[in-house]
């Protein structure tokens, strides 16, 4: 029986259980709803709970735990000779036998006896049905994946008759349960509780994950390229190596991509401040009822783009007019038309960069400064101050300390952007201050280093995850005292 | 009254008096730049959301139209099937040789000397090798053809197509040309007859990844979207209002709760690509689920939109005031029973507009599912979560990865379709607030 | 008991009010929020060096017609005024009048303290700074401590200028305002319930602090309070649904007043 057919017979019973639960509910109220304590339809559900939930969380623990079980007892099934090989191999053989385990399935049984005899090619027989094998198999291959099998099969068809059995019985239970002054309700309530706590400790544990995930893989990768040869080097050279050829080592540099992450985060920040704030204060301050309807709308529309089609945007745009317009200035003034803007560098990504990031600063802006409390604003035109004033030496100073906090997410927002320096920064780990050139940065290396074909225990590969970790520390510093900032200057004004 | 008018009488007003100076002329000017600033800033915005857009409609709207080429194709049994063994072996009309029929159509069509090899070869090369295919479908569904002279429309190869849009500069020198001049003389021809014409770009919407521009669309990567929008919907919402049930509803109120608000927070904020290696690392290494596959896509955005989800579903039930609380709790309801009758379908509207948009931000994300193997050339359609597909935006970064006119031309083709479904979608969660915003 | 003794002595004052002359005049002065009318054809004249308080049951206008006083209303997007408004014989409401001098000219106190989030000293500056009443550090310590002197703050906040004006308790912080207002050196001074944010003692400092401010600017003063109206005017108006009801001396409107809502609002039928 396949897992999901299982699913839906458990199903089915607790469907059954709902309504015979509901059932004996109303048999037992004698026709008098207000003698039970609980509704009809909470008995049903509760009967239908201890029928599916129990059964599900076998099924989930069967289905996870099964494998090993069966993986360990093919594995010490298999020859001495395997055994004697090291566990490398053994563990080779034990895919292998997996993989003609598979493949029998799909013969039928003449073809099975003969391959069973060893009188046909095992490795013929499975080509001839699409399942390739490395090399040629072995005949004990062929007992072990016909044990791996039924071993397989037993374990499903115990599991569905435990399963099942495990349903109906916790349905029989909890109808035996059943009376009017049963508490039901709380009980299901109790369940449901539970559930809402489940689903909320899923932020947790994606944080978890994130970090867990991200400093296993990154240990890894910290067991054949040291810490401060990371942390501390100025030199990005990973050398992708052929699979197996052993290759010459990789030079493993952080330094210089997180020199690109600021400088182009920087040049973005740089734009994007001043453009987001003064529109956020005009907004704000100046702007019409009727024209802060219209623009904020409109700049919001650049924050709800995806930033792939910002990276486009540099691709075809930004950057081949930076690069043109570069070459007639230089035209102009030394009479050589060579550009000194390449099309790939900081200054197109940071520029792109900026303009997705203004209404990020423009909305965050424009929050705290309608924050600050209106008894200032007139503190200060009741003396006679201009709306500028107002601004610059009251409104501004109160909203400071939320500015810095909204300047902070949209720094960690910059820091943590792939998609264009992808298409925009450029791939050249440099170290150098000339915002015309191409940089590259942490987002790009991951990209980089995590497409394409891959073998995944290399220190190509794994420095993806050092490169991820190392991002997320950052940013997650920036967001938490962001985070922080603006709270308490919510605080402040609530 | 009457006595206040005579007092106005009574007394004198004095006259206006010599003023202080206090610098009005330049607080004012200061004023006037401070303004101007502002604006500035606005249409600074404005300037480059405008350019932004243009040049994504500039450049694609010739996507929609793509060149065809009709031509009457001969399915001559002589080339298709010489030997008669479709009876035999009906594998054998998967693998004849259908350019063929293309090749002696244009021969005709043209007014070709055969033997003239390189200009056949240049006829031929002005029709896409997805002709191949088309014709060999033609003939597997329906083997009577064969024998018969049908009218087909063909897809006109990619520098083909961008000539006859105007997209090729006709004053570089031939020798460096992508389309020849005996070419274009053969294009007017074929235009004159009518046996060439733009039409609709139907394909654009229907077909996979292909090398060759005229037969690349979107339709597989569109797949692959949106059974990763059905995985996020399916499993986001639910987790994400019952996890802020709990947290609005009954979380105690300590460092606990604190922590997982902060932590909620930074999640919202955590750049996309940090999920994309949680996908990698959990769900396709530690957990064996297959790459490139809308499943684990969906995961990984699912996790991604939920912080969106949490934080707008936790502002529309604080919004809900307490007395609706009170009122149902009075009636003696259960907490739960309040939540589900009460708090929860008043909070409905502003839950739905923060998963619209948690999912239009999903549906333009691109980084994380790079990771995930998602940049895949995939031409079948997926048929179901677990196969190997791409997405609207990864498709979007591929092809702009390549340097060929008329895939420029699809990129913004493909944009413009994304942003239409963006736009769409947030269209729909302002009317949903719109419609159902309550003022307490 | 206070307030009727309190009363005699303005009116031994007063005795030649007829002839003090008028710094404000406001003629037909009508408000509009919106399609809301809230004042209606409202003359109303405030003297000079006079401390004018309007009263009235809430919603009746009073603080609206203040907020013309100063074009304070100009910051509310949907509000119109109609009629004239003249300081010593300048319309307000001219398109040739600066809003900004005129607020120079006639600075307000607010209903709920509100000082900048700054320092005691920066918040007394404020003001000559942004209007250059003050070249040099040493004017603008003098123009600190006079205002402090006659907010009768100097003493208690001498010794800590340089802290944050929000750390005073409320009735520091309304007299910090007051200071504040004060510096710039205003003609007229227009509170508006300056007292209803404090605590009995604050609000008798403050009450004493107008009646000594008194002798060097034209106070007009929206309060809720009628005690303290007797106790701090000289002339009262008395509004009523956007309604001029009154105007006269003090001692005759809480003695003898000529009109009968004047009469029930003071007898507390209404309010």
């Amino acid at each position: 029986m396949s897992t999901s057919l299982i699913l839906l017979i458990i199903l089915i019973v607790g469907l059954a259980a709902y309504f015979a639960g509901r059932a004996r509910a109303m048999a037992s109220s004698k026709g008098k709803l207000s003698v039970l304590h609980s509704l009809p339809g909470y008995h049903g559900v509760y009967v239908a709970i201890w029928a599916v939930l129990p059964a599900a969380f076998v099924l989930a623990i069967w289905l996870l735990a099964s494998p090993f079980f069966v993986e360990n007892s093919v594995r010490s099934a298999l020859p001495e000779s395997v055994h004697s090989q090291g566990s490398a191999t053994t563990e080779l053989m034990l895919g292998q036998v997996m993989q003609v385990a598979n493949g029998l399935k799909l013969l039928n049984t003449e073809e099975l006896a003969a391959v069973t005899s060893g009188s046909s090619n095992l490795r013929d027989a499975l080509a001839a049905k699409g399942v390739p094998m490395a090399n040629a198999g072995e005949t004990y291959m062929v007992e072990a994946a016909q044990k791996y099998n039924s071993l397989k099969d037993g374990s499903r068809w115990v599991m569905s008759a435990v399963v099942l059995i495990i349903a109906i019985a916790g349905a029989v239970f909890a109808i035996r349960g059943i009376s009017a002054p049963f508490r039901a309700r709380n009980r299901v309530e109790r369940v449901m509780l539970g559930a809402l706590l489940l689903a909320s400790s899923i932020a947790i544990l994606t944080t978890v994950g994130i970090v867990g995930s991200m400093l296993s893989e990154a240990i890894r990768f910290f067991q054949s390229v040291s810490p401060s040869a990371f942390f501390f080097g100025t030199v990005w050279d990973p050398r992708f190596s052929a699979a197996g050829s052993g290759g010459t080592e990789g030079q493993f540099g952080l330094l210089p991509l997180l020199a690109g992450t600021l400088y182009i985060a920087f040049v973005a920040m740089l734009f994007a401040v001043p453009v987001g704030l003064f529109a956020a204060i005009y907004m704000a301050e100046y702007a019409r009822p009727v024209v802060r309807g219209i623009a904020k709308p409109l700049l919001e529309i650049l924050a709800g783009i995806p930033t792939i089609v910002y990276g486009f945007f540099a691709l075809v745009t930004v950057g081949p007019f930076l690069r043109d317009i570069s070459a007639q200035l230089n035209g102009l003034v030394t009479g050589n038309y060579v550009n000194f803007i390449q099309a790939q560098s900081v200054l197109t990504a940071g520029l792109v960069m900026g303009i997705m990031l203004i209404p990020f600063v423009s909305s965050l802006s424009d929050d705290i400064i309608t924050q600050v409390p209106r008894s200032l604003r007139d503190g200060s035109l009741g003396l006679g101050a201009t709306r500028s004033e107002t601004i610059k030496r009251v409104i501004l100073p109160a909203a400071l300390p939320g500015i810095v906090g909204a300047l902070l997410l949209t720094a960690s927002r910059a820091v943590g952007e792939t998609m264009i320096v992808v298409l925009a920064a450029g791939v050249a780990a440099r170290m150098q201050l000339n915002p015309f050139e191409a940089m590259t940065t942490v987002t790009v290396k991951i990209v980089n280093q995590l497409t394409g074909d891959l073998e995944f225990n290399s220190p190509q590969t794994l420095v993806a995850f050092a490169l991820g970790i190392t991002l997320f520390a950052i940013t997650l510093c920036l967001n938490i005292y962001a985070l922080y900032i603006v709270r308490k200057y919510r605080e402040q004004y609530e | 009254m009457t006595d206040m008018t005579s007092s106005v009488q009574s007394t004198f007003v004095r006259p206006a008096q010599a003023r202080r100076d206090i610098g009005i002329k330049k607080r004012y000017a200061a004023e006037r730049r401070f303004k101007a600033y502002g604006l500035a800033a606005i249409l600074i915005g404005l300037f480059f959301l405008f350019v932004l857009l243009w040049t994504v409609v500039s450049k694609g709207y010739t996507a929609f139209q793509q060149t065809a080429i009709t031509l009457p194709i001969e399915f001559s049994e002589q080339i298709i099937d010489p030997k008669n063994e479709r009876g035999a072996n009906p594998a054998k009309l998967m693998t004849a040789n259908y350019p063929f029929l293309v090749r002696d159509a244009l021969i005709k069509a043209l007014g070709i000397d055969p033997a003239n090899k390189p200009l056949v070869k240049q006829a031929t090369d002005m029709v896409s090798a997805s002709a191949r295919t088309q014709l060999r479908d033609l003939v597997v569904a329906n083997p009577a053809i064969i024998g018969t002279t049908a009218n087909v429309s063909l897809l006109a190869e990619g520098n083909i197509d961008s000539a006859n849009k105007g997209q090729i500069d006709l004053t570089v020198a031939e020798a460096s040309r992508k389309v020849k001049d005996q070419q274009l003389e053969w294009m007017k021809k074929l235009t004159e007859t009518g046996a060439m014409a733009k039409q609709f770009n139907t394909g654009l919407f229907t077909y996979g990844a292909s090398s060759r521009p005229e037969a690349a669309g979107i339709g597989v990567a569109a797949l692959g979207s949106l059974y990763m929008m059905l995985i996020v919907l399916v499993l986001a919402l639910p987790i994400g209002v019952a996890a802020s049930i709990y947290l609005e509803e009954f979380a105690p109120k300590n460092r606990l709760t604190d922590l997982i608000e902060v932590n909620i927070n930074n999640l919202a904020a955590v750049p996309s690509i940090v999920y994309g290696l949680l996908g990698l690392s959990i769900f396709i290494n530690f957990a064996g689920m297959p790459r490139s596959a809308a499943l684990v896509g969906g995961l990984v955005l699912t996790l991604m939109t939920l912080p969106t989800i949490i934080i707008a579903t936790r502002a529309a039930l604080k919004a809900v005031p307490p007395s609706i609380r009170s009122a149902a709790l009075g009636l003696g309801a259960s907490k739960m029973q309040t939540i589900f009758h009460h708090v929860l379908p008043l909070a409905m509207p502003g839950v739905l507009t923060g998963t619209i948009i948690g999912l239009a931000h999903a549906l333009g994300e691109t980084a994380p599912l790079l990771l995930i193997g998602m940049v895949a050339f995939v031409v079948d359609y997926p048929g179901s979560p677990m196969d190997p597909s791409t997405a609207l935006p990864v498709q979007i970064y591929m092809w702009a990865n390549e340097a060929e006119r008329a895939f420029v031309e699809r990129t913004s083709g493909a944009i413009m379709i994304l942003l239409i479904f963006l736009v769409v979608m947030n269209l729909g969660a302002i009317l949903l607030r719109r419609r159902f915003e309550r003022r307490w | 008991m206070n307030m009727m003794s309190e009363a005699a002595v303005e009116k031994a004052l007063d005795q030649k009010m007829n002839t003090v002359p008028f710094k404000m005049i406001g003629k037909d002065v009508s408000v509009y929020y919106g399609e809301k009318r809230a004042l209606f054809d409202v003359n109303l004249n405030v003297r000079e060096n006079t401390v004018t308080a309007l009263i009235g049951p809430s919603g009746c206008g009073k603080s609206t017609f203040l907020r013309t006083l100063n074009r304070m209303n100009d910051t509310i997007d949907s509000c119109r005024v109609t009629g004239k408004i003249t300081l010593d014989e300048g319309d307000i409401y001219d398109p040739s009048i600066d809003v900004v001098e005129l607020r120079a000219r006639v600075g307000m106190v607010f209903q709920k303290p509100n000082p900048f989030p700054k320092s005691i000293y920066e918040n007394v500056t404020y003001g000559p700074k942004i209007h250059g009443l003050a070249r040099t550090k040493a004017e603008l310590d003098q123009i600190v401590e006079s205002s402090l002197q006659k907010a009768g703050l100097w003493n208690e906040v001498k010794d800590r200028l340089h802290e944050s004006g929000t750390g005073l308790s409320g009735g520091q912080q309304q007299r910090l305002c007051i200071a504040r207002a004060v510096a710039v050196s205003p003609e007229v001074i227009l509170m508006d319930e300056p007292c209803s944010a404090l605590d009995p003692i604050a609000t008798a400092k403050v009450e004493e602090l107008i009646h000594e401010l008194r002798t060097n600017y034209t106070i007009v003063i929206v309060t809720h309070s009628m005690q303290q109206a007797a106790r701090v005017s000289q002339r009262t108006a008395m509004f009523h649904l956007g309604n001029l009801v009154e105007e006269n001396d003090t001692d005759k409107m809480f003695t003898n007043p000529d009109d009968q809502r004047t009469q029930d609002y003071i007898m507390g039928r209404f309010g």
